[in-house]
């Protein structure tokens, strides 16, 4: 069995990367393989990746504010492309925001302030489950 | 230092106990660790206001004048923004400090497909010269002091904040503030870069050097070590690398011609102030000295100010928690503490709320206050530098400095602060240490209250009974709808006209800022103008960190 595969990425213009370079850190350290896209990645690239790297699990972070939007462009040009690999994100965003990302669709969402163990459980978790066949 | 083991449990006698960057800490220091003893130690800290300043840049310090209490505000359109800084000045604060968006730090305007998710959200929405007039409606540019935070669009946005004077009759040698003009950290740490390296540079020297000619009162650059420390660099890092950049600039400069005297006086610099308070005030008395080094030894420094470091002091963000939120206020209070300590010029104090939102204006008021209490109730500002001559803060002064310098030297070891950041070398020591940071947060070994020591249950969240910060969804659509108003008014030739001009200036290799000035006149937006430079010098990708 491979290990599991997250593609991790910056949308929009924000440069804010501590957070996301950490997390990629500590997924590796955990088994993962990871693949960083960098900043100002645009809806279209973040899917190409998803589908030629074979991603289980999809990971931005947005620290701008501009997470809903940018969720939902993701989310939109996810299922065009018939990409059913779940999208987690984290970064800086208000608890009202956490339940309506979830609600459009978001697997999971770890706001400033999650322990950084309990954001690589968190993926992990849902990679397996991808990994598996048995995702939503 | 305090006990680094769980509350009630001693002190393991194994661990070392050390400051934030790892420098060894004694139980108690005596005259004993003074390095050369008394008369050396006398000669290195010399007095406020006299070389090598390491007790501060003026004589008379915050007798003679408070530091300025300058909040970083910004969001929506310039009206919103503008009634914001009415609100601030209102409460005491004595001058502005202004936060763009992203789409204006990136060089684009609002209604391009890339800003449209992010136009006022992390600050104003700026496209024409005449937004910037907007921004400062009911104000005069000649009274208040202004900081930006604007760096790979520096110059654009120094030359709408010029038309924006202009209009109001202001002359430019009566303008007084300062641009934050360092685009090396943006490719070190805060990631709001857009040209590559070199033309980058170029450009941060044309705006220093017009400056040096045209405004004597406005702080051209100011070079910064905040946002690598707040990406994960210890404070021995933040220094070294900030002092790399320093000289790359001033190499950069004096390679045109311009005399170090000439321009060294204006540049200003910008550090974290965080919560390891003897540390930080040791790290701002340090830079003071390291940097009349430089300028003396150097670049040859003759007139004392070109050689005397002036600061602005950001608190640190990252020391702030989503958990039980309130405690930052007493975290802020104390970075606040810290920088006045170490002799800031200017404060910034982080919002308790900013792990959920950009600041709300009870959030932003508190943090005004928060700068206020510590001026006028707690009697710091009555003598300076009031830690001179403690032997743990002379001791850990003298360390720093010498920290700093080797880091410094590594990185012109690897061919200077450029070079250095094209190899990718900075940004790992960065990544690493935010890594390292995290994880020593996750197994205990560094306290955070509330998060993983006296931590509380909460079910409804940490931010339950807060009032947040929301922006008006309507903001990005009503400022779009102004710009394209605008644009229709316009003079179509002059317009034009003055592109050519600066496409011509920028690419003859000319210095860009009479023509932006004239291209801003013209009502150019700054993303037509960035789009100059853009086809020009073509944009930077970052290479991967792995």
């Amino acid at each position: 069995m491979r290990p599991p595969r997250v593609l991790l990425a910056k949308p929009g213009l924000d440069g804010h990367d501590r957070g996301i370079k950490v997390v990629g850190m500590a997924l590796r350290d955990a088994g993962a393989e990871v693949i960083y896209l960098g900043l100002r990645a645009t809806a279209a690239q973040i899917v190409r990746a998803a589908v030629e790297e074979d991603a289980d699990v999809i990971g931005i972070s947005s620290l701008s504010g501009a997470h809903m939007p940018i969720a939902e462009q993701l989310l939109a040009a996810m299922g065009v492309a018939g990409l059913d690999a779940p999208l987690v994100i984290g970064g800086t965003i208000p608890p009202d925001d956490v339940t309506a990302l979830r609600r459009l669709g978001v697997a999971a969402v770890f706001p400033v302030g999650t322990p950084l163990p309990g954001v690589v459980a968190g993926v992990l978790g849902l990679a397996r489950l991808a990994g598996s066949g048995t995702a939503a | 230092m305090a006990s680094r083991s769980e509350p009630g449990e001693p002190a393991t006698a194994s661990a070392p106990v050390t400051t934030d960057s790892g420098i060894p800490v004694a139980p108690v220091y005596t005259a004993d660790d003074v390095a050369g003893g008394t008369a050396a130690q006398a000669a290195r800290l010399g007095l406020p206001g006299q070389p090598p300043f390491t007790r501060g840049p003026y004589a008379s310090m915050y007798r003679g004048r408070l530091w300025t209490m300058r909040q970083f505000a910004g969001y929506g359109s310039a009206e919103e923004t503008n009634a914001r800084f009415h609100f601030l000045l209102g409460r005491g604060q004595t001058a502005l400090s202004v936060a763009f968006d992203l789409p204006t730090q990136l060089g684009y305007d609002s209604g391009h497909d890339i800003a449209r998710a992010e136009v006022g959200r992390v600050g104003v929405a700026i496209d024409t010269a005449e937004d910037m007039a907007d921004l400062f409606a009911g104000l005069r540019l000649d009274e208040v002091s202004v900081n930006f935070t604007i760096n790979a669009t520096a110059p654009v946005i120094l030359a709408t904040y010029l038309v924006a004077a202009e209009r109001q009759g202001v002359r430019y040698d009566q303008l007084s503030g300062t641009l934050q003009n360092d685009i090396l950290k943006e490719f070190l740490a805060r990631k709001a870069y857009v040209f590559p390296p070199g033309p980058s540079m170029r450009l941060a020297a044309d705006v220093v050097e017009y400056a040096s000619q045209l405004l004597p009162r406005f702080n051209p650059i100011s070079i910064t070590g905040y946002h690598a420390r707040e990406a994960g660099c210890s404070a021995v890092q933040e220094l070294g690398l900030t002092m790399a950049s320093a000289v790359a600039y001033c190499e950069e400069l004096t390679a045109r011609g311009l005399g170090f005297d000439r321009f060294a006086p204006r540049l200003s610099f910008h550090f974290a102030t965080t919560l390891d308070l003897f540390e930080e005030v040791a790290k701002l008395r340090a830079a003071r000295r390291l940097w009349y080094r430089i300028a003396t030894q150097r670049f040859g420094a003759a007139d004392p100010a070109a050689a005397r470091l002036r600061f602005f002091s950001g608190n640190s963000g990252t020391t702030l928690t989503a958990q039980q939120p309130l405690n930052n206020v007493i975290r802020s209070t104390i970075q606040c503490l810290g920088a006045v300590l170490g002799g800031a010029q200017s404060i910034h104090v982080m919002g308790y709320d900013e792990a959920f939102e950009i600041p709300s204006k009870e959030a932003v008021t508190l943090s005004l206050r928060t700068q206020q209490i510590v001026a006028l109730e707690t009697g710091v500002t009555r003598t300076a530098d009031p830690l001179a001559g403690s032997f743990f803060v002379e001791r850990l002064t003298d360390e720093i400095e010498a920290r700093a310098e080797a880091v410094l030297a590594e990185i012109e070891d690897a061919g200077g602060a450029v070079r250095a950041l094209e190899l990718g070398i900075p940004q790992r020591w960065i990544t690493e240490a935010a890594y390292q940071a995290e994880q020593e947060i996750a197994a205990g070994r560094r306290p955070k209250v509330g998060v993983n020591v006296h931590v509380s249950e909460d079910a409804d969240g940490p931010a339950q009974g807060m009032e947040l910060f929301h922006l008006d969804p309507g903001v990005a659509e009503r400022q779009i709808a102004r710009t394209r108003q605008r644009l229709a008014a316009r003079d179509g030739r002059a317009h034009a006209r003055a592109m050519q001009r600066l496409s011509q200036d920028a690419g003859a290799g000319r210095n860009v800022m009479p023509a932006l000035v004239e291209a801003a006149r013209a009502g150019a937006t700054v993303g037509e103008m960035s789009d100059v430079f853009r086809a020009l010098f073509g944009e930077f990708r970052e290479p991967s960190p792995w």
